[in-house]
């Protein structure tokens, strides 16, 4: 059985699992933090394709996320398509975003384009915050559509997100080991070189922020949804920007497998922390573990257990 | 709606905004022109500067500048530690791409959280008498809280070109920037060299929180609204020349202040962001690169 | 020149104000050994930065078989068949020498229809089969030299330009890199040599040209260049 099959069995297996969740409910509460769980492994995956693969670090990913967000909110206040439409808009906006950025930064040095994505949250808060059709600083609440599969929204938004998570990861690792993964790699490593050996680096760079961004988008998409009252605050949350480079950087980001780890250790952790401690706090902590991580163990989780192997 | 008047006041508004603008980007000027160090952590030193200024003032009424100018030594031993741990953790392995920006937002992150958690995140404006004051020049009223930076801001300037240009740690900085072999022949330690520049990069951040927070309000996230200047001014002045920041200053200051008055106070980080984006793909030498 | 394969006319760089290339024009045989020598900062590494694309210029033209190649992209050039060694090892540290030589085989060679290359007979062509999955920090000096010039040779070269390949190089290492570089030659790659160990070029070349301060000061016969008094001024000054 070729791997490609196996790989996709795999996935579906999960969601065919997410769905049996879903039907045989258990404590609500567990779709809520499910849900974002899975949110951050998309995120973090999405991230690490530019990040970890083609070393470029994207600081503005509550940019990207939040472009998802509102291009939903823009369009359920519109025209009010369904969930799939939703999130398929959401992620080519986002998209478009990181290809501009890409296109405009990317000829010069990683630097420049990670400065500019730092940047470019403010500034695009600055433009939601301004815009009162998708609610400006106060806020739109938005409807859930009735009748949702499983007879409940948060958990089919649950099963959406897994379903995302799958596809984000699948896309992941596809790029990973084909020849794109390889490139990415080279250019990773050192870029004059790649281009030296036929590398077509610029070609390579915008494509990786392009499905960065698509996906990013994909993950902010059902947020309308998922919240009911979207702002600003929430959709551009520091904590998407520090969490999006914590949980690759924790896991492990040469690989597919870092990411997801980072977000599930990470993701789990938070969520039951927010209820013993205050969200600043929870904050503070992630940073300082980041910086832990990036000092100590460069490599995240991955590396260390690869350590440990070839011991 | 169009006056000569509104003009001119906005234009003198911009101009006296360029130069504090100027304080607030000499650090980064000095650290990512000169060392080509990105630390995006700059703007969370300079809060912490303006943070450090409200908590002497509430506690001990002390003036706000005097407060930067006494913790500019602290400033500087920060610097040269985060200098320290960021080269012995990446700049030795060749590792600065991508993990030791990580380690800069890192220090960022920390940096505002710890403000948020400790101070929270209420407005905090400092006011003293003398900055209350203004006068009149030629018709256009100048306020002190503008006035008083702008004149700090191109000591600050003026201060570091005369430091960079005349003292001996100061051309030992800039030979570091263009050749470290070169450096290393003359006996000097490269390593040594860019620790003290670091360290005076962020000293200048004390300085520059200080008159942040006598011009405006600040809360811990204010940091984020002058990442996107700092690298604006810096790329369109041209990496190492400092003379071309404060151009570069002024420029965007004027610019920032003509949106505002004319287009809302809201669009001011656009500016700044358009100018960065702009400069990188037209010119990303700067009006004074090398 | 008619039937050259690679053609630099009128090749100028600047670097802000300080000129690193006027004008130079050289021309390079089909099959031909050239050698390029010159003093320290005389622009030979800048030129080789021109012609595979690593740097613009800002004047002249570069052409490669014919085709005017002087805007393309480094990555094209090294699909059309030049490819470049650097004179300080850029290895892809995170892969191993097996893999390292894969890159330029998938982008270079694979994507001109060239599936002739075989990775490992090129390691062993060279001497590294041992070391087919090591990662390059466990290469001594002079194998990161031979994983540059095997890697160039992955991409299936037409025209390699060898830069300081042995630099640092014992007496027998040299020796070792030059029999490569001659086998190579053999095979009927063109090979353009930049190298500071006179032994080595004037053994090497067939022809030479010298660069001084940025211009074209001499070409001819290793015989000739050694005999050439401009030549012995460039290197020993006045």
């Amino acid at each position: 059985m070729s791997r490609v099959v196996l790989a996709l069995l795999v996935g579906l297996a999960v969601i065919a699992a997410g769905i049996a969740l879903a039907v045989v409910r258990v404590n609500p509460y567990f779709y809520f933090a499910a849900y974002v769980i899975l949110q951050y492994v998309v995120i973090a995956t999405a991230w690490n394709i530019l990040g970890g693969y083609a070393g470029y670090v994207n600081f503005g990913t509550p940019a990207f996320f939040a472009m998802g967000a509102y291009t939903a909110v823009f369009l359920i206040r519109s025209v009010k398509p369904p969930l799939a439409v939703l999130i398929l808009a959401g992620g080519l906006v986002a998209a478009l975003l990181g290809l501009g950025i890409g296109y405009l930064t990317l000829r010069l040095r990683g630097t420049f384009f990670s400065i500019a994505t730092l940047a470019l949250s403010v500034v695009l808060q600055t433009i939601i915050i301004n815009w009162e059709y998708v609610g400006g600083s106060r806020g739109l609440s938005v409807l859930r559509p009735s009748g949702p599969p499983f007879g409940n929204y948060v958990v089919f938004l649950f099963t959406v997100m897994l379903a995302l998570a799958v596809i984000a990861v699948m896309t992941a690792r596809f790029i990973e080991r084909s020849w794109v993964g390889r490139g990415l790699a080279a250019l990773r490593d050192n870029e004059e070189a790649a281009e030296c050996m036929g590398v077509p680096t610029l070609k390579l760079k915008l494509f990786a922020t392009t499905v960065s961004g698509f996906l990013l988008g994909v993950a902010g998409a059902p947020f309308p949804y998922y919240v009911t009252f979207v702002e600003p605050n929430s959709a551009f949350a520091l904590d998407y920007a520090v969490n999006a480079l914590a949980m690759p950087m924790i896991g492990g980001t040469t690989s597919w497998v870092g990411p997801v780890i980072g977000a599930v250790l990470l993701g789990t952790a938070q969520q039951l922390a927010t209820v013993t401690i205050s969200s600043e706090l929870n904050l503070l902590i992630v940073g300082v573990v980041l910086v832990g991580f990036v000092v100590v163990a460069p490599e995240g989780i991955l590396g260390l257990i690869r350590r440990l192997r070839t011991r | 709606m169009f006056s000569w008047d509104l003009l001119a006041n906005a234009v003198v508004a911009g101009l006296l905004l360029g130069g504090f603008y100027a304080a607030v980007s000499l650090g980064i000027s000095l650290i990512f022109g000169l060392l080509d160090i990105a630390n995006i952590a700059q703007p969370a030193f300079v809060i912490l500067g303006s943070y450090a200024a409200y908590v002497l003032h509430e506690g001990y009424g002390m003036d706000p500048i005097l407060t930067g100018v006494l913790f500019t030594p602290v400033f500087y031993l920060i610097g040269a530690l985060v200098y320290r741990v960021y080269y012995a953790s990446f700049e030795r392995r060749g590792d600065e791409a991508l993990r030791g920006l990580v380690f800069f937002f890192g220090v960022l992150f920390i940096i505002e959280v710890s403000l948020s958690l400790k101070y929270g995140v209420d407005y905090r404006l400092v006011q003293t008498g003398y900055l209350s004051r203004s006068i009149e020049l030629g018709g256009v009223g100048v306020a002190f809280r503008y006035l008083v930076p702008c004149v700090v801001g191109v000591a600050m300037t003026a201060g570091l070109y005369l430091f960079l240009g005349r003292t001996f740690y100061g051309r030992a900085i800039m030979a570091v920037s263009q050749d470290q072999a070169a450096l290393r022949l003359m006996g000097a330690d490269p390593i040594h060299i860019k620790t003290i520049a670091f360290g005076v990069g962020i000293a200048a951040a004390s300085l520059a929180g200080a008159l942040l927070i006598s011009i405006a309000p600040v809360i811990p996230s204010t940091d984020r609204d002058y990442i996107g200047r700092m690298f604006a001014i810096t790329v369109l002045g041209g990496m190492g020349s400092i003379g071309g920041t404060l151009v570069a200053a002024v420029i965007l200051g004027v610019v920032e202040s003509l949106m505002a008055t004319f287009f809302g106070p809201s669009w001011s980080l656009a500016v700044s962001f358009g100018i960065l984006l702009a400069a990188l793909a037209v010119r990303p030498a700067g009006l004074f690169g090398r | 020149m008619a039937g050259a394969l690679l053609e630099i006319d009128g090749l100028t760089k600047r670097f802000g104000g300080f000129l690193a290339l006027n004008q130079v024009s050289i021309a390079v045989k089909p099959g031909e050994r050239f050698g390029l020598i010159g003093p320290n900062g005389s622009g030979k590494t800048t030129l080789i930065n021109c012609v595979s694309g690593s740097l613009p210029t800002d004047g002249g033209r570069i052409l490669f078989e014919g085709r005017d190649i002087t805007s393309m992209p480094a990555h094209r050039r090294t699909r059309l068949g030049i490819v470049r060694s650097f004179q300080i090892p850029k290895p892809f540290r995170s892969m191993t020498v097996l893999d390292n030589l894969g890159i330029p085989f998938e982008n270079a060679a694979r994507a001109r229809g060239d599936d002739a290359a075989d990775t490992r007979e090129i390691l062993r062509a060279i001497g590294l089969e041992t070391k087919a999955h090591v990662k390059p920090a466990g290469l001594t000096q002079i194998e990161m030299r031979k994983l540059e010039l095997a890697r160039a040779m992955a991409a299936r070269p037409k025209l390699l330009i060898s830069d300081e390949a042995m630099a640092g190089l014992s007496h027998a290492e040299v020796d070792d890199i030059l029999a490569i570089l001659f086998q190579l030659n053999a095979q009927g790659i063109t090979i353009i040599m930049i190298e500071h160990i006179m032994r080595a070029v004037m053994r090497f070349s067939q022809r030479i040209v010298v660069l001084d301060a940025g211009e074209r000061i001499a070409e001819g016969t290793p015989d000739e260049i050694v005999r050439n008094p401009a030549v012995e001024k460039a290197y020993l000054g006045e």
